[in-house]
């Protein structure tokens, strides 16, 4: 009942999904001119470098498209918790990041043009636009924002607990969803199925669950061990694997950069950590803090060897993390700069932003292969790495 | 910078989603994939081993289905054999027989004749003898007048039964 309901859901996403595109495709010649338009009309020049940082970093709001001077784009929910109360407004309050919020002593929001006096405006937060805390949201003081009337760059009054419905935490729900709905979907099928050749979603996802079964556990943490961490291996590699498939959908609810976010990586990596520390064994500890077949002066006077382990032991992680956000903002980036091409010549002259345009969405377009590949590969390193590390953790002392 | 400083928002709810699918996969939905895995591998196994096995008794029955026919063949040889010695030993038994008795029966023949011979020859004697009386009766009674000529038919009839025995 449950999963059908989800799937319900699902198709009604899917519709919105085909909606969009359709908006978007009547749109896109239009929204080609408009961009050289309006950077003829304003002088404001297209910044490339700008661009592609708005569309990789997370944002408050989940913007679809502009059409000419309007922007189309989802406000999303803000959470701030200020002294341990949750203050929640949309972020279409901050006018795509124009104008800062302020509020009372009661914590109620104060409209713009109740705004008169700072008298009782008891703090005021604002997206930074520059800055240390650059697309993040941060206190600012009523003297800041009636001093200056213009967007604030910078703040000093600090940066509140921010647990905002971001666009990452959306995108991360919608990959979420798409992972129970798929995952319950083919457990009932087994179900249903027992003893039978597999059949729809089932067989198309059945060879992943069986490599990873025995090319990544099996092969990495033994025949008797790897059961245990069978279920989070494969949570960790369909979550990564359909996440970086939902970020290279071009549009809404795709299109995030989530598992290109340093923040979504960082929790993968530290559950891999944090799983890797509570099961490692005493010869796990044995090896780092007296490495065997290693020369004696290098663990004495100067612990040169633990040393180097103990860094290993952090490093592991990290290098997980950093890995899968950096192939995947990489290819995020890569695709816009090329798309950017357009743009860049089509500023010099319009008609040469169309011959670009072939060769650029050429190019997007074998981008888009290498990053299928790459979504696959990431995921599955991250999820043979995670493997070799418990592998590492659980492994038993043998002459 | 604001590329590589993770949000704690989102570190909030990646974690908590993350926890909960985590969870809620790993009770409901990894186990039982898995075991109907596992189960329909081992059952593949098994069926393939069963087949394997299947094949092997076949074989052996047909082994076993050609040793006896070879063996009923031998059988029906050696039967075959037996009956022709059988018959063999018959016939050469029959014929030793046959000629055994065809002895037996020429012997009692000649034996027989013998019998019929020697009866047949005392008759004769016996004839003879009482001739041989009439005859001196006959003699006796018409010559016995003159001794010569007594003397000359006694000789003569000696002669003559003589001859007739020799």
């Amino acid at each position: 009942m449950i999963i059908r309901s989800v799937r319900l859901l699902f198709f009604a996403f899917l519709f919105f999904i085909a909606g969009s595109v359709s908006a978007q495709h009547s749109n896109g010649e239009e929204e080609n001119t408009s961009a050289t338009n309006t950077t003829t009309a304003h002088i404001e020049k297209f910044n490339a470098g700008k661009m592609i940082m708005d569309h990789i970093i997370d944002s408050y709001e989940w913007h679809i498209l502009t059409y000419g001077e309007k922007h189309l784009s989802i406000p999303l929910p803000i959470l701030i918790l200020h002294e341990r109360k949750l203050v929640s407004f949309m972020s279409s309050a901050f006018q795509h990041g124009h104008s800062p919020v302020f509020f009372d002593q009661n914590f109620d929001r104060i409209l713009p043009e109740n705004l008169n006096s700072t008298e009782n405006i008891a703090f005021g937060l604002a997206i930074m636009h520059e800055g240390k805390h650059k697309s993040k949201i941060a206190y600012i003081t009523a003297d800041d924002y009636l001093l200056h009337h213009t967007i604030i760059e910078n703040t000093e009054a600090g940066m509140p607990y921010d647990f905002s419905i971001t666009k990452n935490v959306v995108s991360l729900w919608v990959g979420l969803l798409i992972i129970l709905w798929l995952f319950f979907g083919i457990a009932r099928t087994y179900k249903k199925r027992q003893g039978m050749a597999p059949k729809g979603i089932q067989s198309a996802l059945e060879p992943f669950i069986v490599f990873i079964r025995d090319d990544i556990a099996k092969s990495s943490i033994g025949e008797h061990k790897h059961e245990k961490y069978l279920p989070f291996l494969l949570t960790i590699f369909f979550f990564i694997f359909i996440n970086n498939i939902v970020g290279l959908v071009p549009f809404f609810p795709g299109g995030a950069n989530l598992t290109g976010n340093i923040a979504v990586t960082m929790v993968l990596a530290l559950f891999t950590f944090f799983i890797t520390l509570i099961n490692s064994n005493k010869n796990y500890w044995k090896h780092i803090f007296n490495t065997p077949g290693v020369p004696w002066w290098l663990k004495f006077p100067l612990p040169l060897m633990p040393i180097v382990e103990v860094l290993g032991v952090f490093t592991k992680p990290f290098v997980l993390m950093v890995r899968l956000f950096a192939n995947i903002t990489a290819g995020h980036i890569v695709t816009l700069g090329f798309i950017s091409l357009i743009f860049i010549f089509g500023n010099i002259n319009v008609g040469l932003g169309y011959g670009v345009s072939v060769i650029s969405v050429a190019f997007a377009i074998f981008l888009a292969f290498l990053e299928l590949l790459v979504a696959l590969i990431q995921a599955y390193v991250f999820t043979l790495l995670s493997a070799l590390y418990f592998g590492m953790a659980t492994e038993e002392h043998h002459e | 910078m604001e590329l590589v400083s993770p949000g704690l928002g989102l570190i909030f709810w990646m974690t908590l989603s993350f926890a909960i699918v985590l969870f809620l996969l790993s009770k409901y939905a990894w186990p039982l994939i898995l075991n109907s895995l596992k189960e329909r591998e081992t059952e593949i196994a098994n069926s393939l081993e069963a087949a394997r096995q299947a094949r092997k008794d076949i074989q052996n029955l047909q082994a076993h289905n050609e040793d006896l026919l070879k063996e009923a063949r031998n059988e029906r040889e050696e039967l075959l054999r037996e009956a022709r010695q059988l018959k063999d030993d018959l016939i050469l038994k029959a014929k030793s027989q046959a000629e055994i008795e065809a002895k037996q029966i020429v012997e009692n023949a000649k034996a027989l004749i013998e019998q019929e011979k020697t009866a047949a020859l005392s008759q004769l004697k016996n004839q003879v003898a009482d001739l041989s009386i009439e005859i001196a009766e006959r003699l006796l009674k018409s010559e016995l007048s003159a001794d010569k000529k007594q003397k000359e038919l006694v000789e003569k009839l000696i002669g003559e039964a003589k001859h007739q025995l020799n």
